[in-house]
């Protein structure tokens, strides 16, 4: 098995240079597990606080400016709280699952950043079932909700993550359909594959009608995915208090937290990929500066996050069955004969090439 | 066939049960329900009260006729005036006090800024509890500019205690009557942009439409009043039928709404809004000039008897039924407050629907608690 | 076709609602209604009604105007005026007069009702419209109004 580590090259051939290739090749993952790791507990926090401004601006309010410039260490304060505060849990939990269950949420946000390209170099893993491999781990941290909201030994705390099960199996179906939409288009799951693809314009113009109908499906999908709100009947505060971390306090909860903004990041980072060329420029205009690539990629992905914290700060949240409605009689069908349609473009030829 | 019955008891859920407060976002104070659910439908909602009782009908009988108004304040918090008033009227008319058209205009007028006051924050309320929380901020926004009116005048935004028997504490304030003009013609800009935000919304729609339904029937078999009672088709403006202050001196539509659904009772409340600012619009223009308070004894001392008067706060109708024996304290005071009837239909709305209904459902009907359980 | 129609009214609404949040966003700048209070103690300013608490104004004398006729104490519904009293003799007329040791009030108790105020025959209390009561140890709440050696102005009476 041999996994290309395309932004360890350098790491790696200094490393084989000290020790055996294999050795080297797991030291370099560990490296780079290592720097994602801080790159995105930091990149969390400060998403955390991006929705707390937004969501003030669209409150009339000011939103936290206090704790360092413009409040930019208001959610580094907030995390160093929670880390100083006990941890505490109900009487007769399952105490196992319950201290189980964040990890479950956290590593799977942080495991699929592994395949997102952030720019041509900055990739860790460039796996040819990229789509594939993101679908399957987002679908992980269902688990750990599931369970969180089942040991807690709380009744608000199960109705949350016997929601959270409910809407995550159907969800699931659309964000797969509507990648799978747009995989009609690049022929190819590997992800550093879909950006060539759209070297001759971004999938979006390039798939036109279908591929837009698909983007719209993937981002309401993609919503309910991250258990936000419309979407938001894990947490829905007015029905079920804080729903299935009702019971978590301090770190676990915090990892909680920081996974759900992960996850936003997550779902806006892939659709920015499958649909807007991810690292590449609009028309190709800063070409021949490589590392621009991140810049681009970060633009198009936070755009993404703005247009999901809207959602969230506009529309009140769904019902619980409505959920389902929406699913399985409005989303479920129209993605089947969008597919069908983008068969039958892709067939044709029909693309927008530029 | 007696194999499929055994396969189906085998499938079988069980109904638990919730406590859904005293301590919970959605029940807006210390109500507490008890829920008995199965899965996500409930079977039986039943409101347990108690938790913020002040036993103010009892603290009523200890003191004198002017000091009951404040605690009156402390009732429907966000209808003070109303209840101020309230008292106010039963005192005056038991008193057969003639009391300046001046002090019935102000009354009015200040009586319908509650009203609206109330009702924008019942709407930013009412979409917190569906989940938009965008709604509160502007909701809160707008009743700023009347809790500023408020402070001006009175001197304090929600516990205001403008009334006295025989009148007002102080005259308005001179900026007063800029002041609300200026809101009218802010608020008129705002109205149809709550309609944009929440009420065309299209989840709110399917959230609220058909959800929670009150037949007039049983509206009035349940005692119910105000928006919730209108939402149902039951008529019981009292404003309308037993005009108090000024509100003989003005034209305005009753809301009326007959689907008795939760939207419909929404729409009921955001129709309110537009008819108390137009009947503040008739009175703010020609306040008549005159004394803002009449004299009184020092020690109001009520003839000997039974004295009743009911009003129209934010939530429906208030009654305040004194028993008089000649002294300066009432023998009895009871307080008919909307809340507590209102609340008592909950329960049958609320039946078979979802726990997202539920919370629908209380939001329209508007609960204070301390209200209900004063 | 009421399906597809459902479908486009539907995402009509919502993008009519996020237009409106859209457009305070683009306007957080000068909309925000946030006062952030401990900054703007200079500016923030109380309206001359505003109920804070109950003060007594003495004049550049040290003199109050309460002649201790308790009707403030009567009208309280709390009890959170508490007059402390004495006869004296007058210096003018040489009879003897109710003049007040202590006038103590409650601001722990106190509803803000203004029945005090509105009952003083000689508007000796009236409102002050400090807001900021709050004190770490209760005991600071009780106070006494008047000013230590001051006494009542000369020609008031009840």
């Amino acid at each position: 098995m041999r996994i290309p580590l395309s932004i360890t090259d350098n790491i790696q051939e200094w490393l084989v240079s000290m020790m055996s290739e294999s050795a080297a090749s797991y030291v370099a993952m560990i490296i780079v597990a290592l720097i994602y790791l801080g790159i995105f507990a930091i990149a969390g926090l400060f998403l955390v606080l991006i929705e707390r401004r937004v969501a003030a601006w669209f409150q009339l309010r000011i939103g936290p400016n206090r704790v360092g410039f413009q409040g930019l260490l208001q959610t580094m304060a907030d995390a160093l709280k929670l880390v100083s505060k006990e941890l505490t849990g109900t009487d007769r939990a399952d105490k196992f699952l319950y201290n189980l269950a964040p990890y479950f949420v956290i590593i799977s946000a942080l495991m699929a950043l592994g395949v997102m390209p952030f720019t041509k170099e900055f990739q860790a893993f460039d796996i040819n079932i990229g789509i594939f491999f993101l679908i399957a781990i987002s679908s992980i941290g269902v688990i750990g909700i599931l369970l969180g909201g089942w040991a807690s030994n709380n009744k608000f705390a199960l109705i949350g993550a016997m929601r959270s099960g409910v809407q995550t199996i159907s969800y699931e179906l659309s964000v797969g359909l509507s990648l799978l939409t747009m995989i009609l288009l690049t022929g190819s799951l590997q992800l550093s594959e879909i950006v060539e693809v759209q070297k001759g314009g971004w999938l979006i113009v390039q798939g036109h009608i279908p591929a837009i109908i698909a983007f719209m499906i993937y981002m309401i999908a993609g919503t309910a995915e991250t258990n936000r709100a419309p979407f938001d009947m894990v947490e829905a505060e007015s029905e079920l208090g804080a729903g299935f971390h009702t019971e978590y306090s301090g770190m676990k909860f915090a990892y909680f937290f920081l996974a759900e903004f992960i996850n936003m990041f997550l779902i806006a980072a892939i659709a920015a990929t499958v649909f807007f060329g991810a690292w590449l420029s609009p028309f190709g205009i800063t070409e021949s500066i490589p590392w621009l690539g991140v810049f681009w990629f970060l633009a198009k992905t936070l755009v993404l996050v703005f247009l999901m914290m809207w959602f969230r700060w506009t529309f009140p949240r769904l019902r619980v069955d409505q959920l389902l409605t929406l699913e399985w009689k409005y989303l479920l069908p129209i993605n089947l004969v969008n597919i069908v349609i983008m068969a039958f473009i892709v067939w044709q030829k029909l693309i927008i090439q530029i | 066939m007696q194999e499929t019955t055994t396969i189906n008891n085998n499938f079988k859920s069980e109904e638990y049960f919730i406590n859904m407060g005293p301590q919970h976002p959605a029940t807006h104070g210390v109500l507490r329900l008890l829920l008995t659910i199965d899965g996500e439908i409930i079977k039986k909602v039943e409101p347990d009260l108690g938790y913020i009782h002040r036993s103010i009908e009892k603290m009523c009988e200890r003191d004198s006729y002017q000091q009951i108004v404040h605690l009156t304040d402390r009732m429907d918090y966000l209808s003070s005036h109303i209840n101020n008033e309230a008292v106010c009227l039963t005192v005056e008319n038991a008193l057969q006090l003639e009391i300046p058209e001046r002090v019935q205009v102000i009354r009015t007028i200040i009586g319908e800024l509650t009203r609206i006051a109330s009702h924008c924050l019942w709407w930013g309320v009412m979409g917190m509890d569906v989940g938009a929380l965008t709604t509160y901020f502007y909701g809160f926004r707008d009743r700023e500019m009347i809790n500023d009116i408020f402070e001006e005048t009175c001197g304090a935004r929600l516990t205001m205690n403008y009334n006295v028997p025989g009148g007002l504490m102080w005259d308005i304030h001179e900026n007063f009557v800029k002041r609300v003009k200026d809101f009218v013609a802010h608020f008129k800009t705002k109205i149809p942009e709550y309609d944009r935000l929440l009420t065309g919304n299209v989840i709110f729609q399917k959230r609220t439409k058909g959800v929670g339904i009150l037949t007039k029937e049983d509206a009035i078999s349940f005692g119910v009043s105000g928006p919730v009672g209108r939402g149902s088709g039951f008529s019981c403006d009292v404003r309308k039928y037993h005009p108090y202050s000024a509100l003989d001196k003005v034209t305005f539509n009753e809301a009326l709404r007959t689907e008795g659904d939760t939207f419909a009772r929404y729409s009921v409340r955001i129709q309110e809004m537009w008819e108390s600012l137009s009947i503040i619009e008739q009175l703010i223009d020609n306040i008549p000039e005159g004394e803002f308070r009449v004299k009184t004894n020092a020690v109001i001392k009520l003839p000997k008897g039974e004295f009743y008067q009911k009003v129209e706060t934010a939530r429906g109708e208030l009654g305040v039924y004194v028993i008089s024996t000649g002294t300066k304290n009432p023998y009895r005071l009871k307080f008919r407050s909307p809340g507590f009837s209102n609340l008592s239909a909950l329960s049958h709305m609320a039946t078979g629907g979802k726990i997202g209904d539920l919370v629908a459902t209380m939001a329209t009907l508007d609960l204070v608690i301390p209200d209900i359980d004063r | 076709m009421g399906y597809f129609s459902n479908i486009f009214n539907g995402i009509k609404t919502l993008l009519t609602g996020m237009s409106i949040t859209g457009k305070y966003f683009l306007n957080s700048r000068k909309g925000a209604i946030t006062q952030q209070y401990p900054d703007n103690r200079e500016t923030l300013k109380m309206f001359d009604r505003f109920r804070g608490e109950v003060i007594m104004p003495h004049d550049e004398n040290n003199e109050h105007a309460c002649t201790g006729c308790q009707k403030c104490e009567i009208a309280c519904p709390n009890g959170t005026i508490e007059i402390i009293w004495d006869r004296g003799i007058d210096e003018e007329t040489g009879k003897k007069k109710k003049k007040i040791d202590q006038f103590v009030y409650h601001l722990s108790m106190c509803t803000m009702c203004g029945l005090c105020i509105d009952v003083c025959p000689t508007d000796a209390i009236e409102w002050g419209q400090n807001f900021e009561n709050s004190v770490y140890d209760r005991t600071a709440l009780t106070r006494v109004l008047n000013e230590p050696e001051s006494k009542v102005r000369a020609g008031i009476e009840d």
